[in-house]
């Protein structure tokens, strides 16, 4: 925290952003722009069930393309937001508070994005509920070995969970917002969201537990869900997927777009909203580009480490799927992917790296176009397996990016919504970690 | 309109900053006071200590539900694959509960989450109609405000002696939390 703010300037600058009478001419460019893109979504998202998954590119050998590539790009994405709140609570690392907000709205709006495309994928997108274990007239129960129902059950209980998480952070800050309210409509609005809380220590007692034993499930929770998502890959017999290393691999790949995503983020907040520069510090900045180094590390780890035990299982069709990934056709994606993941970190081990905003915002893009490609890279192994003679290639159609460009739209809309109407800042946990805010004696 | 006879609810003091406050707390625990609380805008740590007040069950009710949730759906999973609709994929037995386990912790996670939620909305006994949302000075509860209240109901609870107690122990702009309806 800069600027040494007393309990009532914290309320009044982060309470105020959410207040502002007047909207501000950079929110109403950024909707018009985003809210089109997501009306467009709606759009290619009809005409995909109109005409069913024939529109995308997907085909033999290649039956997974920019779909699955952009759900686990998103779900990814969405994880680093639950690692801020979470597992940084668990540590008691005090400098989560000013970020953790909006790296949770973050998650919730990306994980959003990242359950569309399971779900318009299916095909016949009216008989879904055959996932959910309902009573039907076939009386069939869906199959609780695939991989694929553990993902449905992962990426809803993710979604759930963190949601519920979000709103009990928000309830102490939607009651002052509800004691600030000035008219009687906001009072009642947020009067009724904030759930009658009154601050008693007897409430906070309760409310502190139970965000306790919520961080301490959104632990595990986040780890299982990319290890799910992984085991979509690593449970089936192809070369290049069917290995162990999947499930840590796809965490810390989570965690390292996730943390990009935070940082271009932020970085943008605090160019429009120069107020949150007293909370969102360059400190902050600084930590999350060292939490990029080490996970941009653990990611180029593992890339050497598949390679390497390509070489060393002495299969040739290990081998050729790695020297294919590196060398054949779509080569220039597993390049790209290098460049971006591997070498793009290592800026981050000079200090003037980590603290220039114009070097952290590029890298972070970086970082998201990097892991995009990853996903990309790891699916594409499909378009050629054992025999020649079914290789192929695989290019996406105008839907595929419509669809994909039209997630952004939506996560943009729902983003803006956030920093327009909802403290983006939790004004309670910020208020409890100011220097004199503890009784002397206790801590 | 006649005015009508004014109830008294409680008193509500306000108390200048943590320190105070936690100070007040423990003098108003060994007075014997049972329907009361302290307000602050954020969680001030030691004063369950200094109120007395015993540890949340929420942790006790979460594991409760996370074993519930966890025996019920390993008994789903087992009665729909291995009793009601039995098949055989890749060769698995009917109840693969090994490939069940992703399934199992999400259900475990996602009722504990629930439970802590919904139970904590329960314990902490929220109101949107609470004797405190009287006075008009406790708006500054979720800003800078620290204060005690006393609730009527309390057996110790004297309309002029808790009242004189509150300003004796440092209770600043102490006022009768009243309402007609």
């Amino acid at each position: 925290m800069l600027g040494n703010p007393g309990l009532h300037d914290v309320t009044e600058t982060i309470a105020g952003l959410a207040e502002r009478k007047e909207t501000p001419i950079w929110w109403w460019v950024a909707m018009g722009i985003s809210t089109p893109i997501a009306i467009m979504l709606l759009a290619v998202v009809g005409y995909l069930i109109w005409n069913g998954i024939g529109v995308w590119g997907v085909n033999n050998p290649v039956g997974w393309g920019w779909a699955i590539v952009n759900f686990v790009w998103w779900v990814g994405i969405g994880h680093a937001g639950t690692l801020i709140s979470a597992i940084l609570h668990l540590l008691r690392q005090k400098w989560r508070t000013s970020i953790n907000r909006f790296a949770e709205a973050m998650t919730l709006f990306a994980v959003m994005c990242a359950g569309l495309f399971p779900a318009i994928h299916v095909g016949r997108i009216w008989v879904i509920y055959y996932m959910f274990p309902l009573p039907n007239q076939m009386a069939m129960w869906p199959n609780w070995r695939s991989p694929l129902l553990w993902d449905m059950f992962a990426v809803g209980t993710y979604f759930t969970v963190s949601l519920l998480f979000w709103y009990t952070g928000l309830i102490p800050d939607l009651a002052t917002l509800r004691d600030r309210a000035k008219n009687l409509t906001r009072k009642k609005i947020f009067g009724a969201l904030s759930l009658g809380w009154r601050g008693g220590n007897r409430q906070w007692k309760h409310y502190e537990l139970a965000y306790l034993i919520l961080a301490g499930i959104s632990t595990p929770l986040v780890l299982s869900v990319h290890s799910v998502v992984s085991t979509d890959f690593a449970t089936s017999i192809l070369p290049g997927w069917h290995t162990t290393i999947f499930p840590p691999y796809f965490v810390a790949g989570a965690i390292f777009s996730g943390f990009a995503m935070v940082i271009t983020l932020a970085i943008l907040a605090r160019i429009v909203m120069p107020e949150t520069k007293n909370y969102i510090t360059m400190d902050h900045l600084e930590k999350m580009a060292k939490v990029i180094m080490v996970t941009g590390l653990m990611v180029g780890y593992a890339y050497s480490t598949e390679f390497f035990i390509a070489w060393y299982s002495a299969w040739e069709y290990e081998r050729f799927a790695f020297i294919n990934r590196a060398f054949g056709p779509f080569a220039w994606a597993y390049w790209i992917m290098i460049t971006c993941n591997v070498l793009t970190p290592q800026i981050f081990w000079f200090k003037k790296m980590r603290q220039s905003v114009v070097v952290l915002f590029i890298a972070s893009i970086f970082v998201n176009i990097g892991m995009w490609f990853e996903r990309f890279v790891i699916v594409m192994t499909l378009h050629r397996d054992y025999l020649p003679s079914s290789w192929g290639y695989y290019t996406p159609t105008w839907v595929d990016i419509a669809t994909y460009i039209g997630t952004f739209g939506l996560f943009f809309t729902l983003f803006l919504l956030f920093l327009r109407f909802v403290p983006i800042i939790a004004i309670a946990e910020v208020k409890a970690v100011l220097p004199h805010a503890q009784p002397h004696g206790h801590h | 309109m006649e005015a009508t006879e004014r109830t008294t609810y409680g008193i509500l003091a306000q108390f200048d900053g943590p320190d105070k406050l936690i100070e007040a707390a423990a003098k108003m625990r060994d007075k014997g006071f049972k329907q009361w609380d302290v307000h602050s805008p954020y969680p001030i740590h030691g004063m369950d200590g200094a109120m007395g007040e015993e540890r949340s069950r929420l942790g006790l009710m979460v594991a409760a539900m996370a074993l519930l949730g966890g025996l019920g759906i390993l008994y789903f999973t087992y009665w729909t694959s291995a009793v009601d609709y039995r098949f055989i994929i890749s060769g698995k037995p009917y109840f693969s509960y090994i490939a069940y386990i992703p399934i199992f912790f999400a259900v475990c996670v996602l009722l504990s989450a629930f439970t802590a939620v919904f139970g904590m909305l329960g314990l902490v006994n929220s109101k949107f109609h609470h004797p405190v949302f009287y006075s008009d000075n406790f708006a500054k509860v979720t800003d800078d405000g620290f204060f005690v209240s006393v609730l009527a109901e309390d057996p110790s609870f004297d309309k002029v002696q808790t009242k004189t107690f509150l300003e004796e122990i440092g209770g600043t702009n102490v006022e009768y939390l009243e309402g007609d309806d």
